[in-house]
């Protein structure tokens, strides 16, 4: 699989803002097209969807809930009971979410989420996948060589750390908890989360650290 | 089946390439690929795990060839034509040639995008049967090659474990992908170590968790 989606094999590809489109970009208008005819797509549900991965739905609701897990004992002690009902009580519910389960990164364990079979991810607390996650690279490395997966992302990790992988082959969806970042004491939840990057809740990053907050 | 989506411990794909700043979306129509992509599916025609059935059952170096939403528009082509929502004539007229076939639900109005994006799609089920094994236990996956859909990759067949969650009951992708029935089995965290699934020379400080259903496991 290639990994970047948008410029590989079509010779003709342009700007999408040009005049000429892609061959894959003009087969997917005929099938919105056909498809709406049809009435099998109503106006405004695509936009709809899109609006809501692109605006509403992301990985700042996940650096909530981990924000919330190092403030928290109790919260961070529901989130390992039942992590789907803890992080409903953020508001942050619903498609490829419905089966929550949260691991915690500590300094003998570093916990790393993929999945080789095709691209199962925690739609509401991280948003849509990258386009490295649901790559061949990724999948084909992260349960063989996860310790090269982090040396691809500039991670390198104590060699007694071990590493789980979590390979979310099932409707189990994995949120990873990384370590809370020293020199963070008495920070405010907003605060906390400006340092919970994306790739840190999948394992592939760590938390920034505290001077690099916001 | 054993198809190019199965990549785990494959090799020579080179390094993963993080894109720094990465937009939700490449291109216009990979939003419009995930949008007909989920309004299509809240049709009712298939499920979850017949969706993911038809991406992997592309050949496998189309399959490798492809970018993911390449992958999901061929595979939503594919279950269309399935179903009798497409023709091929119709693709390639862009437009509807013939009377759209009846579906199972009706069509997702934009204004119930929010409700249908929150409430998703549980899959947990009651299971009659009380669970076969117990956190703790050693338990060896079936060395199974099943032409039809499986969620037991191959790397983890045939190999040893220990049940370390009980993760309750859950629809069977294997047969729900051939509408053969949810089937509800429990579902287990099992947990391999490195060398157990790489052998020699294995990083002795990885275990990989993998999310089994009962009937991919027996007991040693």
């Amino acid at each position: 699989m290639t990994q970047h989606d948008d410029h590989h094999h079509h010779d003709h590809t342009h700007d999408e803002a040009g005049s000429a489109l892609s061959d894959i970009a003009l087969r997917v208008r005929a099938l919105e097209t056909v498809l709406s005819e049809k009435g099998y797509v109503q106006p405004g549900v695509i936009d709809a969807i899109a609006e809501t991965y692109e605006t509403k739905i992301g990985p700042r609701n996940g650096a909530q809930v981990v924000a919330r897990a190092w403030s928290d004992p109790e919260y961070l002690e529901r989130l390992r009971q039942d992590a789907t009902t803890a992080i409903a009580e953020l508001g942050f519910v619903g498609r490829q979410g419905e089966h929550m389960v949260a691991v915690e990164n500590t300094p003998t364990q570093h916990n790393l989420v993929v999945c080789t079979l095709c691209s199962c991810y925690p739609w509401p607390v991280l948003g849509l996948p990258p386009v490295w996650y649901k790559s061949a690279p990724y999948r084909a490395k992260a349960v063989i060589d996860p310790r090269g997966v982090l040396a691809d992302f500039g991670v390198t990790l104590p060699a007694e750390t071990k590493i789980r992988v979590w390979d979310s082959t099932a409707e189990l969806r994995y949120l990873v908890i990384p370590m809370r970042p020293a020199g963070t004491d008495g920070w405010s939840e907003e605060r906390l989360a400006s340092l919970v990057t994306r790739d840190s809740m999948i394992g592939a990053g760590l938390a920034l650290p505290a001077g690099e907050g916001a | 089946m054993n198809g190019a989506q199965d990549l785990g411990g494959m090799m020579g794909f080179g390094p993963v390439l993080p894109e720094p700043n990465e937009p939700v979306f490449h291109a216009d129509w990979e939003k419009h690929t995930l949008g007909l992509t989920l309004a299509a599916s809240a049709l009712g025609e298939w499920n979850i795990d017949i969706g993911r059935h038809a991406r992997e059952s592309l050949h496998p170096a189309d399959y490798l060839s492809s970018s993911y939403y390449e992958i999901w528009f061929k595979g939503l082509i594919k279950l269309l034509a399935e179903r009798g929502m497409l023709t091929p004539a119709e693709l390639e007229a862009g437009h509807s040639l013939q009377a759209p076939a009846a579906t199972k639900r009706p069509a997702l109005a934009a204004a119930h995008v929010p409700a249908a994006l929150t409430t998703g799609g549980p899959c947990d089920r009651p299971v009659e049967r009380p669970a076969l094994f117990s956190v703790g236990e050693k338990v060896r996956t079936r060395n199974m090659n099943p032409v039809g859909h499986t969620r037991l990759p191959r790397y983890a067949r045939g190999k040893t474990g220990i049940i370390e969650r009980v993760h309750g009951g859950f629809v069977f992708p294997d047969t729900n992908a051939h509408r053969a029935g949810e089937n509800p089995q429990w579902v287990y965290s099992v947990v391999f170590t490195g060398p157990e699934l790489w052998g020699d020379g294995a990083d002795a400080g990885l275990t990989v968790a993998l999310d089994c259903w009962e009937s991919y496991l027996e007991r040693l």
